[in-house]
């Protein structure tokens, strides 16, 4: 079986896996990362998005083997412990949820964008959704919260 | 998914070898189309050759009065590429909308010309500009590239490195995506050549990536949406399926080549 090394949330990680692996299955077969959730299976859905080295992917359709070497960042990698970060304050003050199953995509997708200068305004951050699909809220919410959360982020990065 | 061998290898002249030793094999160039396929059992290559680990193929640059795209640079790399973006700016424009973030940060641009999807929106722009395709052992022009419906020509044991483009006076590319799934019902791509040659290439056919040769010529008469008035594309040449009949996406096509000649027009200002 291929050798694997990589990072997951800041932990070096050595496996042996079949080639056949996806970067989904390792996170929550092997790793025990439930948060990164199997919504379509089919790279439609974005409910599997992480971040591989700063990037947003959809971790259905990597093979784990595509990211040996690299830096991946799950959910449960988002918060500093004890707390939340600023998405996470963002999605809850604004509704942005109703049964969850997205969200973890989301709020990935969500982190990647301060990196990627999208404006944080509806328009843009809609256009910057269209891979993640919700089909609780009618999205407003989540616009909102991201708006709000990316807004933070900036202020934050520029304080540190 | 099937279980087979995976291979990364460093260098071309391996990635060569391991496609001529008699082992069914695909080459992995994002995987944005290949693994969804193989998820579902419609390819089971017996090795999957990732091509991620070539830096040769990663390279942009200009050479000899054209832009070199390395085969396996990423929608998203090339849709921020400032080389593309002063070259064809309207290419990195269509690269930015393929598919979405996620999908672009992984797919290439050689593994989208390789698998010829009807619905791609490189083999409509590529085609459009008339640009050459690099191999390991010859030049294609992209008429002769595109050999049909998810067919190219290339050879089974042959390795895609990159594509080769002129800078046009002008090039714009439109699509209308079927809204649930996002992949392109039609798209047109227009370009106007150095040499005032214009070409006109059509998505979302029946047969793959075509040129609109009757566009082409009113066009070369007069470049402005005006000179399409009354010109009709073929419903033959069209894909149907249940999102929408060749009828719908040969009108479709027709509204998109008048839009994308304004449009190329406007960039141009």
């Amino acid at each position: 079986m291929p050798r694997l090394t990589l990072t997951v949330n800041g932990q070096a990680q050595d496996l042996d896996l079949p080639a056949n692996t996806l970067l989904l299955d390792l996170l929550r077969e092997h790793l025990d990362l439930s948060g990164s959730h199997r919504g379509c299976d089919t790279a439609q859905c974005g409910a599997c998005t992480v971040l591989l080295d700063g990037r947003a992917v959809k971790a259905c359709n990597l093979l784990a083997q595509q990211a040996n070497g690299a830096a991946v960042q799950t959910v449960e990698g988002l918060a500093p412990a004890g707390g939340w970060h600023p998405l996470q304050r963002a999605l809850s003050r604004h509704h942005g949820l109703q049964c969850g199953f997205c969200t973890p995509g989301m709020l990935m997708r969500a982190c990647a964008m301060a990196q990627e200068s999208v404006p944080a305004e509806p328009g843009p951050v809609s256009a910057a959704l269209t891979g993640n699909l919700c089909r609780c809220t009618g999205y407003e919410g989540i616009v909102s919260a991201v708006c709000e959360g990316l807004a933070e982020m900036r202020e934050g990065a520029d304080h540190a | 998914m099937h279980d087979f061998e995976y291979c990364r290898p460093g260098s071309v002249t391996e990635v060569l070898a391991l496609l001529r030793d008699g082992i069914d094999a695909k080459l992995l160039a994002g995987g944005q189309s290949l693994l969804a396929a193989m998820k579902l059992g419609l390819m089971a290559p017996a090795r999957l050759i990732d091509l991620g680990g070539i830096a040769a193929l990663r390279e942009c640059r200009e050479q000899g009065g054209r832009l070199l795209l390395g085969a396996m640079q990423t929608h998203r790399e090339l849709a921020a590429s400032a080389a593309l973006g002063a070259w064809v700016p309207g290419l990195a424009t269509m690269a930015g909308h393929i598919a979405d973030a996620q999908v672009r940060a992984m797919g290439t641009v050689g593994g989208s010309v390789a698998n010829a999807d009807p619905a791609a929106c490189w083999p409509a722009g590529l085609l459009a500009l008339d640009a050459s395709f690099a191999t390991d052992r010859r030049e294609l022009a992209a008429d002769d590239f595109f050999t049909g419906f998810f067919s190219t020509a290339l050879e089974p044991d042959e390795l895609l490195c990159g594509l080769r483009l002129r800078r046009p006076r002008r090039f714009a590319y439109l699509k209308i995506e079927q809204p649930a799934s996002r992949f392109a019902l039609v798209g047109v791509a227009v370009a106007q050549l150095d040499d005032g040659a214009v070409r006109v290439a059509v998505s979302g056919t029946a047969q793959g990536v075509q040129r609109l040769p009757a566009f082409e010529a009113a066009l070369v008469r007069r470049f402005e949406p005006a000179a399409l008035q009354g010109l009709r594309v073929d419903q033959d040449l069209m894909a149907g399926d249940l999102h929408a009949g060749p009828d719908y996406r040969a009108h479709l096509a027709a509204v998109l080549a008048r839009r994308v000649v304004h449009q190329a027009l406007e960039m141009a200002r």
